[in-house]
């Protein structure tokens, strides 16, 4: 390798705070992949990070071209830190068009690092430039760091009998090599990842090796960078820690309620983005008793986890958008029979197919009424990628006490991105075993606990306890079919005062920052970092007189949640949505409550939410 | 309650049976009540799922585990309560509108996976419950409430539709043949894997004597072939008359000539089978009824059981907590 022979001086090393990189390349150029490793070995350093995955929803556009552009945009940092970042440092572009998308995005004296072997005539012309921005004074503003990364890769596998076309695949891993490099990164993780990702093709192992090992030697030997960087470990709280993407996390959480229930795992489900991923991870699992069912479409993979629940299992379906609408007749089937379901939605862009690929928050008032007749049903929502985990493990707790379906509602940012996750200690995690009926002597399948309201779980195979369930409205008790108009009345109080007692179950509203003020700021969901980034910023910065409160559950809600409204003169609702918490905290708690509310498909960014809290902050 | 001493009657519930007077479902009720006791399966190991519809009230009437579901999805529940627990006995009672139509996917992806459940499918060629629209059965040119001008709607064939799929267990029977019926439906439970039987069934107030011209006494004889295995295909009053393939054209020929079909439905090949289903079509030749085939295979569920009882032995006994910490894990370790 004829860099090696270089001695150039060594560069000084920088420490800084913080760095936000971004990806992009074309979605054949592993731009996933690097964003993925170079995280990795982010949080194996001790960094806080936050990720966020961009990559469209076809699976290779036409290579070159605007729509076929992926990204994969990473905040690495030495403080605890809650969002991915409004905008990169360090921007990484495997070619024109990703320049293209990306360039708007990057602040005057950003870092552009260039493959100028891309730059090519019929690429600039497919990413629609009329002349090479690399020549023509249009990047001045930003500090461009061209490498011929094509040619470089090739040259460093120059020994391995790999074709032209493999080695250019492996350019990705050349890249990785530089930045590992440029900030101070140890190899050996990603060494050993490639060792397993490419276990059966061992002379692609050693060619991506190479390429990462050329990289990192490409930076030693070249004098482009006068500096390299170290960011320091982060002051995150003591404990064990690992990288976790949130469909990761939900898979997770739903193993853990079913060791934590004793029961079986039925996870029905149909591929669709963003929520196949965990089909992918559950199927892998069942030496711990998770059995998952790729339906043949939406409607079979609910209504099978309804026949795995009367059948005793703890039934999981996961979808997003478009299959939760398929869903909705079956929701109300469950509801009616009174089994215990978990129904996740990770969200995405819609109405219709919408943005697959991309997130919103625009499924609330769909999980809360999107049913005929009167159907009220528990939601949760996750709020960072790790807390997938709780949430789904929340949501089988009350599905199993209170035998009821309930909603888990993620999104496309939580599913996709990552953070590190301070690991439970399984045995800290809550019990929530069930027991079912075993007594045939006073057996009603309609009779209710005192407490909770919900029916007894007698499961087939139960001696004495033969019984019909269905979705004919039911008699109070026995459960045979009954049309009384008195009854009917009665079981539709009993469903809705059912959900509304889980409020007793479940913690209080709890806010950060002051308990009374100027300004509270109530979110859910996903935009949970740049709500609490924004008020912390502001607490930082002398202004303590706005307060967060983030919803976990969203039906029903904290029983004091009215009561912690009216303790501020006003209430701030951001949502990735046109407005749909901010509707029924008005309708349910007469308050005046003002929306921020934005669907692009991708999430707020923190200097979004803080224009909005200064314009109201101007009017007091 | 051992299931040597169950007799029909523990499988009869208290509710009203809200048929129709006269309903052909009256006599596949009993039927089915009849050949459960003899199955030598506990009472609380049935489980009996239904759809919408006239016929899917059927769980209300048996008293096993019963579960009426929404409109076309009994196989899919179906598919979660076998899989949930392969050692139950499940029967799924349907109609054609409710399996064929609305339920249409779930009944093709139940047949080719295999699943073990018991598929009743009730034919009516009409939507009862409805009151009185053509259904996916029903003959072109039908005169209903929703075609005053005649159904332009092709009907699906049930059986070849079921042979299609690569179903393992296909019927044929008619609920006033009370033997004919309980004979189908024990072949049918005796059965591991999808079986698929389609019943004839007049519905009297929608649409009467559906079935009248191949199952009405004075005719059936003419106008049905009950299918032996072993034995030629032979008709008639006189059991004169038998069915020969000239190639894969049936012919009506006299019960003396030589190479008459015979039926074999254990035949690995489907293609006799589908032949069978496109008998009685209008050329002649009897409509068949009993066992069109059978064939031995793994099952969805057993294979699904199967693969997990392999990961749990491979893996031995697992815990969360190593799940939790597996993969690249670091400590933060407590400022000083």
């Amino acid at each position: 390798m004829g860099v090696e022979a270089a001695q150039p001086m060594a560069p000084k090393v920088e420490d800084i705070e913080e760095v936000v990189i971004r990806f992009a390349g074309d979605s054949g150029d592993g731009i996933q992949v690097t964003g993925d490793r170079f995280t990795n070995t982010a949080a194996l350093v001790g960094n806080d990070l936050a990720t966020l995955p961009d990559y469209p929803a076809e699976i290779r556009a036409p290579a070159g071209t605007l729509p076929g552009v992926s990204g994969y945009q990473l905040r690495f940092s030495s403080l605890d830190i809650l969002t991915p970042g409004d905008q990169p440092d360090v921007l990484v572009v495997m070619n024109p068009a990703a320049l293209k998308v990306n360039i708007s995005d990057l602040p005057s004296n950003g870092v552009i690092i260039v493959n100028t072997d891309s730059f090519t005539s019929n690429n600039l012309k497919k990413a629609g430039y009329e002349s090479n921005p690399l020549e023509d004074g249009s990047l001045d503003a930003f500090r461009v760091l061209p490498i011929e990364l094509t040619r470089l890769t090739r040259e460093a596998l120059g020994e391995t009998q790999l074709n032209p076309k493999q080695k250019d695949r492996c350019k990705n891993f050349f890249a990785l090599g530089v930045l590992f490099w440029l900030y101070n990164r140890p190899l050996e993780n990603t060494y050993t990842w490639i060792g397993e990702k490419f276990k059966k093709r061992p002379e692609i192992a050693e060619a991506n090796r190479l390429a990462l090992k050329g990289g990192w030697a490409y930076g030693q030997a070249t004098e482009i960078f006068q500096h390299t960087y170290k960011v320091a470990a982060a002051p995150l709280e003591p404990g064990l820690y690992r990288n976790v993407v949130g469909n990761n996390a939900l898979a997770l959480g739903l193993i853990a309620a079913g060791q934590k229930s004793g029961l079986q795992v039925f996870y029905g489900t149909y591929p669709i983005t963003p929520a196949s991923d965990v089909l992918h991870e559950l199927s892998r699992y069942k030496n711990y008793g998770v059995v998952t069912f790729q339906a043949e479409d939406e409607i079979a993979a609910i209504a099978s986890t309804i026949g795995a629940a009367f059948t005793g299992n703890l039934a999981v379906t996961c979808t997003s958008g478009p299959g939760m609408v398929l869903k909705g007749e079956a929701m109300g089937l469950a509801l009616m029979v009174e089994l215990p379901l978990v129904i996740c939605d990770v969200q995405r862009g819609g109405p219709s197919t919408g943005l697959p690929t991309k997130t919103e928050q625009a499924d609330l008032l769909m999980a809360m009424y999107g049913r005929h007749g009167e159907s009220p049903m528990p939601i949760v929502a996750a709020r960072t990628p790790a807390d997938c985990f709780a949430t789904v493990f929340e949501a089988a707790r009350i599905a199993l006490k209170y035998m009821t379906p309930v909603i888990c509602l993620t999104d496309g940012y939580l599913a996709n991105g990552s953070e590190p996750w301070k690991l439970p200690k399984a045995e800290d995690l809550p019990d929530i075993s069930v027991s079912f009926r075993t007594e045939a002597q006073g057996f009603l399948p309609y009779a209710r606990d005192p407490k909770t309201l919900a029916r007894p779980w007698a499961i087939p195979g139960s001696a004495g306890l033969e019984h019909r369930v269905g979705g004919l409205e039911k008699d109070h008790g026995s459960g045979h079919v009954s049309y009384d108009p008195e009854n009917h009345q009665l079981m539709t109080d009993l469903r809705r005062e059912k959900v509304a007692r889980i409020a007793e179950d479940i913690p209080l509203a709890e806010v950060e920052g002051p308990e009374s003020g100027e300004l509270l700021i109530v979110g859910w969901g996903s935009t949970y970092g740049a709500i609490a980034g924004v008020r912390r910023d502001l607490e930082r910065g002398g202004d303590a007189t706005i307060a967060h409160l983030h919803l976990r559950h969203l039906n029903p809600f904290p029983k004091n949640l009215g009561e912690v409204l009216g303790r501020y003169r006003k209430v701030l609702v951001p949502e990735l949505n046109c407005g749909q918490l901010v509707r029924l905290l008005r309708d349910y708690f007469l308050v005046d409550a003002v929306g921020l509310n934005k669907v692009q498909g991708k999430p707020f960014k923190k200097v979004e939410i803080l224009t909005k809290v200064q314009e109201i902050l101007e009017t007091r | 309650m051992s299931p040597t001493e169950l007799t029909a009657k523990d499988f009869s519930t208290d509710q009203e049976v809200r048929w129709c007077p006269g309903c052909g479902d009256y006599s596949i009720l009993k039927a089915v009540q009849n050949v459960f006791p003899t199955l030598g399966i506990p009472r609380e190991k049935f489980v009996v799922v239904s759809g919408i519809g006239c016929s899917s009230r059927f769980p209300y009437y048996m008293d096993t585990f019963g579960f009426h579901t929404i409109h076309g999805r009994a196989p899919a529940v179906a598919t979660g309560i076998k899989v949930a627990n392969p050692e139950l006995s499940v029967w799924i009672a349907t109609g054609d509108g409710d399996a064929l139509s609305i339920g249409g996917n779930h009944l093709i992806h139940a047949m080719r996976r295999n699943l073990d459940v018991k598929i009743l499918m009730f034919n009516n060629r009409i939507y009862g419950l409805t009151k009185g629209q053509y259904s996916p059965t029903s003959e072109v040119g039908k005169v209903t409430k929703s075609t005053p001008f005649g159904s332009v709607d092709r009907p699906f064939n049930p059986l070849a539709l079921a042979v299609g799929c690569g179903a393992t267990f296909v019927a044929r029977t008619v609920d006033i043949m009370v033997p004919h019926l309980k004979s189908v439906i024990e072949a049918a439970a005796a059965h591991k894997g999808t079986a698929f039987v389609e019943i004839f069934q007049n519905c009297n107030v929608f649409n009467d004597g559906a079935f009248a011209t191949m199952t009405e006494k004075s005719v059936r004889d003419d106008a049905l072939v009950d299918l032996q295995d072993g034995k030629p295909l032979v008709f008639g009053k006189e059991h004169d008359k038998a069915i020969r393939l000239n190639g894969y054209k049936p012919e009506v020929v006299s019960a003396g000539e030589s190479d008459l079909w015979v039926h074999d439905a254990n035949d690995s090949n489907p293609t006799r089978a589908y032949l069978l289903s496109q008998l009685g079509l209008g050329d002649g030749t009897p409509t068949p009824i009993g066992v069109f085939c059978r064939r031995e295979s793994e099952t969805f569920d057993g294979d699904m059981l199967r693969q997990m009882e392999q990961a749990k032995s491979s893996s031995g006994p697992v815990d969360l907590e190593s799940l939790l910490t597996a993969g690249d894990t670091w400590t933060v370790k407590p400022r000083s």
